[in-house]
C-alpha cells in the first residue's frame, strides 16, 4: 500500500472540519430535542435551529425566513425545479430555460417535465462552458416558468454570469434558480446582489456533513412543496428538522465563508502551480474553461491518449485521490455531457481528470501529484496502441 | 507434494478480472480470504445489437454493478476499465475479419489473450501488481524440472483450458487461477454461503458482446458489400440455390438452406472471395486431417516434424480425439487423426492435450477429407 494518501477530490466531497464536529456532537445526545416539542428539550432546539437560520442567511445575504433546511443539494434542486413548476397551477404545460453543463439533480426534474409535455429549452455553452447572454434572451418566452443555470460547474469550475441573468429574467414572469452547490464558501455568494429567486447549497462540499442543505427562496416566490407532513420549514419541506446537521451546516458555512479570502488565494496559487506544471511536462493537454473565471481549487483537464479510469486507478494506486469526466460507474457510462458541451471531442473527454484541492492539502504535495500523474500518462501513453505524439 | 510441478504460492497483490459473474466472484474472494491484496477490474465492453450499432446499455453494466457490489462485500478496491474501443479494435475486428473470409471465429479465446492477460495485465503492471487472475476452470502449474509453467485441465465438465490455449510463459507466469480444482456446484456453495448475490452469467461459449445471438445482420449492416446473393452448390459442382450472403454460414451447419436434396445436406465449405457456399452429404465434412496456424506451444515448441502422440479438440464442446500432431514451418501444425471427424471449421482452435497437460494449439486453416 502507498504511504502518501493525497485526496484531491474535493468537489465530490470534503471532510467534516474537527469544529464542526465539535458543534455537532451535543445535538446527538444531551440537546437531542424535537424542534416541535413544546418543551424545554424542543424549545433548546428551535432556539438553536432558530440561530442557525438567522446566521446562514446573513451569510448569503437572506432573510432568514428565506432559508429552507433540506437533506442536500438534490433535494435543494429538485424542490426548486419541481417546486416552481407545480406551482403554476393556473397553466398545464409550459416552458423550463436551463443550461446543457447542469448537475444532474437539475436536468433530471426538467427532463421529468419534459416526458409530461413541458418544453424544456437547454442552453449551448461556448468552448469555455459559459451561457451566452443572448441565448437565455431569445429563450424567454411568456410561458417560461423556470429558468434554472448553475452557478458554479462541478466538473469544471467555470463560474457562470448569474447576476447578469437574474438581470434578464427579472422583468418576465419567471423564476430564477442556480445551483450554487459547488460555489458558496469558495467565491462570495449574495442573493441580493445576484438577484436570484432560488439557490441551492450543500453542507458536505465545505466541510460539513453529508445529509443536510439549503434551498434559499425569496419569499414571494412561490413553489409547492414536494414532501408535505408537518408544518416545517414554513410547510415547505415537512420532516422533524436534521438539527445535528443543520448546526454542522451552519457553522461549516461560517468557516468556509470566513476564511474564504486567503484560502482562495492559497488554492488558486496551487491550482495555477499545478496546472502551468502539467502543460509543461505533458504533451497533448488541455485545460477546460481555461478562458473563463473558475473556482479556484479546481482544474480539469483532458490528456490524449488516456482513458480516464485507467489513470485513476493507476494514481490511486499512488494514493492519489482524484476524479475523472467520465465516471463509468452505471448506465449510460458516457463521457462527462459538461465536456462535450463544451465542445471537446468525445474521444479526448474520455481521457479527462479534475482535480480539485481543499484546507488539507498543502503546496508540499503538488510536486508528488505532478510527477505520479507524468508517470502514469506516459505508462498509458506507452500502452495505448492510437497515441502517437505529435 | 510432487516437487516437479507444484502450484505456486499465492501471489501479495492480484488483479482480479471480474465479470460480475459466480466464478469470477469467488475467484476474488477465495484469494482475498487468503490475505491476498485484491482489486477487482470489471471491463466496459461494447454491446452490439443485432443491427451491428452499438448500444448504449449493455450486459456488461448489470456486470458491473454485480461485480462492485461482490468487491464492496468483500472489502476490496473495484474499478472499471473501458474497453469498448480496444476491444473494438482488436477482439471484435478480428471476430468480423474471420467471418469475412468465411471462417469461424472464436473470440473469446482472442479476448483473454488481448485483453485479460493482455491489456489488464499491463495495467495491473503499471500499478506494482503482477498477478492476473480469473475463474477460468484451469489449472497453471509450475515445472520444475523443465522451469516451465505448463497449463493444465480444470476438472472434468468445468474445464476451460481450450479458451487459454494461446497463453505465453510470459502471461502464463503472472496468471492465477484459484479455481483450477474445484466443481461448478462447489463454487455456487461457496458464494451461497458467503452471500454473494450473484446470477449465473450466460455460459461462456454465448458471445457476451452479442447478447441477442445473432451475428449474420450485423454482419450484413456493417459490411453490406459481403452479404449479396450467391450460389449453393454441392461439392460435385452443381447449382442447388441461392444464399443471402456467405459469411453468415458456418460449417456444419445444416439449417437454412433449404434445398429438397435425397440426402440431408450440410455446409461443407464457404469460399468467400467467390461468395459460394458449399453444400454437401454428412460424408464431406468428415476430415481426416487438418492445418493449424498462429501455433503456441505452451511449455516449448517440439522439432519441426517430429510426430506427436496426444488428444485434440477442434472446438469447445469436442470431447478431443486421438491424432498425430506435428509442427510444420511458420508457426503452423498439421493435425491427422486417428479416426475422421466431423467439421473442423476454419478459425476455430484446435487445442493439443497430453493427459490433463495443454501442450498447445492453434486456429484451423484448413483440413482435409482424404486421409494419406
Amino acid at each position: 500500500m502507498p504511504e502518501k494518501k493525497i485526496y484531491m477530490d474535493h468537489s465530490a466531497t470534503t471532510p467534516v472540519r474537527e469544529e464542526v464536529v465539535e458543534a455537532m456532537m451535543p445535538y446527538f445526545s444531551s440537546k437531542f430535542g424535537n424542534a416541535s416539542s413544546v418543551h424545554s428539550y424542543g424549545q433548546e432546539a428551535g432556539a438553536v435551529l432558530q440561530d442557525c437560520r438567522e446566521r446562514v442567511a446573513s451569510l448569503l445575504g437572506a432573510c432568514p425566513e428565506d432559508i429552507i433546511f433540506t437533506s442536500g443539494g438534490t433535494e435543494s434542486d429538485n424542490l426548486a425545479v419541481k417546486g416552481a413548476v407545480f406551482a403554476k397551477k393556473d397553466v398545464p404545460a409550459g416552458h423550463i430555460i436551463t443550461s446543457s453543463i447542469e448537475h444532474h439533480a437539475v436536468l433530471r426534474p426538467c427532463e421529468w417535465f419534459e416526458k409530461r409535455g413541458y418544453e424544456v429549452t437547454r442552453l449551448p455553452v461556448d468552448e469555455n462552458g459559459l451561457v451566452n447572454l443572448s441565448d437565455v434572451e431569445s429563450a424567454l418566452r411568456d410561458d417560461t416558468i423556470l429558468v434554472s443555470v448553475m452557478l458554479a460547474n462541478n466538473e469544471v469550475g467555470m463560474l457562470q454570469p448569474i447576476r447578469e441573468i437574474a438581470g434578464i429574467v427579472a422583468d418576465t414572469g419567471a423564476v430564477f434558480h442556480t445551483d450554487a452547490v459547488q460555489a458558496v464558501g469558495k467565491v462570495p455568494v449574495d442573493v441580493e446582489d445576484l438577484g436570484v429567486d432560488m439557490l441551492s447549497l450543500s453542507a458536505h462540499k465545505l466541510y460539513g456533513p453529508k445529509g443536510v442543505g439549503v434551498l434559499y427562496r425569496r419569499g414571494g416566490v412561490r413553489i409547492e412543496p414536494l414532501q408535505v407532513g408537518g408544518h416545517h420549514e414554513n410547510r415547505l419541506r415537512a420532516g422533524t428538522e436534521n438539527v445535528a446537521g443543520i448546526v454542522g451546516l451552519t457553522r461549516a458555512m461560517e468557516l468556509a465563508c470566513g476564511s474564504m479570502d486567503a484560502e482562495g488565494k492559497r488554492l488558486s496559487s496551487m491550482r495555477d502551480r499545478l496546472e502551468s506544471a502539467i502543460m509543461e511536462r505533458i504533451k497533448d493537454v488541455r485545460v477546460n474553461g481555461a478562458g473563463a473565471r473558475r473556482l479556484p481549487h479546481m482544474l480539469n483537464v483532458s490528456i490524449q491518449g488516456v482513458e480516464g479510469e485507467s489513470m485513476l486507478l493507476l494514481l490511486d494506486s499512488k494514493g492519489i485521490a482524484v476524479s475523472t469526466g467520465s465516471a463509468c460507474t452505471s448506465g449510460t457510462l458516457e463521457p462527462s455531457h459538461v465536456l462535450i458541451a463544451m465542445g471537446v471531442p468525445p474521444e479526448v473527454a474520455h481521457g479527462s481528470l479534475r482535480v480539485s484541492m481543499g484546507y488539507i492539502n498543502a503546496e508540499s504535495e503538488i510536486d508528488y501529484v505532478v510527477d505520479s500523474l507524468c508517470e502514469v500518462v506516459q505508462r498509458l501513453r506507452d500502452m495505448s496502441p492510437t497515441y502517437r505524439s505529435s | 507434494m510432487d516437487t516437479k510441478k507444484q502450484q505456486n504460492d499465492l501471489p501479495q497483490k492480484a488483479v482480479v478480472a471480474m465479470s460480475g459473474g459466480v466464478d469470477s466472484s469467488v475467484a476474488a474472494m477465495l484469494l482475498a480470504e487468503n490475505g491476498v491484496d485484491v482489486t477487482g477490474v470489471t471491463f466496459r465492453l461494447p454491446f452490439y445489437g443485432e443491427r451491428g450499432e452499438v448500444k448504449g446499455r449493455c450486459c456488461g453494466v448489470s456486470g458491473i454493478e454485480d461485480a462492485r457490489r461482490v468487491c464492496r462485500r468483500l472489502g476490496i478496491k473495484h474499478y472499471v476499465l473501458d474497453y469498448r474501443e480496444i476491444f473494438e479494435r482488436t477482439v471484435f475486428e478480428n471476430f468480423c475479419s474471420e467471418y469475412r473470409k468465411g471462417r469461424t471465429p472464436n473470440p473469446c479465446i482472442r479476448c483473454n489473450d488481448l485483453l485479460k492477460f493482455g491489456v489488464l495485465a499491463e495495467t495491473a503492471m503499471a500499478m506494482g501488481v503482477s498477478t492476473v487472475a480469473s475463474g477460468h476452470y484451469v489449472q497453471r502449474l509450475f515445472n520444475g524440472r523443465d522451469w516451465v509453467y505448463e497449463l493444465h485441465k480444470g476438472l472434468e465438465g468445468v474445464d476451460q483450458s481450450y479458451f487459454l490455449f494461446s497463453l505465453s510463459q510470459e502471461q502464463l507466469s503472472r496468471a492465477f487461477f484459484p479455481l483450477g480444482a474445484m466443481t461448478k456446484e462447489q463454487v455456487r456453495k461457496i458464494a451461497k454461503s458467503a452471500g454473494l448475490n450473484t446470477h449465473d452469467k450466460p455460459k461462456s461459449q454465448d458471445l457476451c458482446f452479442l447478447p441477442d445471438g445473432g451475428y449474420g445482420r450485423l454482419l450484413k449492416k456493417r459490411y453490406p458489400k459481403l452479404c449479396t446473393i450467391g450460389e449453393i452448390r454441392h461439392v460435385s459442382g452443381r447449382k442447388l440455390g441461392r444464399h443471402d450472403g456467405a459469411v453468415s454460414y458456418t460449417i456444419g451447419q445444416r439449417k437454412r438452406l433449404g434445398i429438397a436434396w435425397k440426402e440431408p445436406l450440410y455446409v461443407v465449405g464457404i469460399d468467400a472471395s467467390e461468395n459460394v457456399v458449399v453444400a454437401g452429404e454428412k460424408r464431406y465434412l468428415q476430415k481426416s486431417s487438418l492445418m493449424a496456424g498462429e501455433l503456441n506451444w505452451i511449455s516449448g515448441a517440439p522439432e519441426i516434424g517430429e510426430p506427436i502422440r496426444c488428444v485434440v479438440k477442434i472446438r469447445f464442446r469436442h470431447h478431443g480425439t486421438w491424432a498425430t500432431v506435428r509442427r510444420a514451418a511458420g508457426g503452423k501444425a498439421r493435425v491427422d487423426f486417428d479416426e475422421p471427424q466431423t467439421a473442423p471449421a476454419p478459425g476455430q482452435a484446435a487445442v493439443f492435450y497430453s493427459g490433463r497437460r495443454v501442450i498447445g494449439g492453434g486456429f484451423i486453416e484448413s483440413s482435409d477429407t482424404f486421409s494419406g
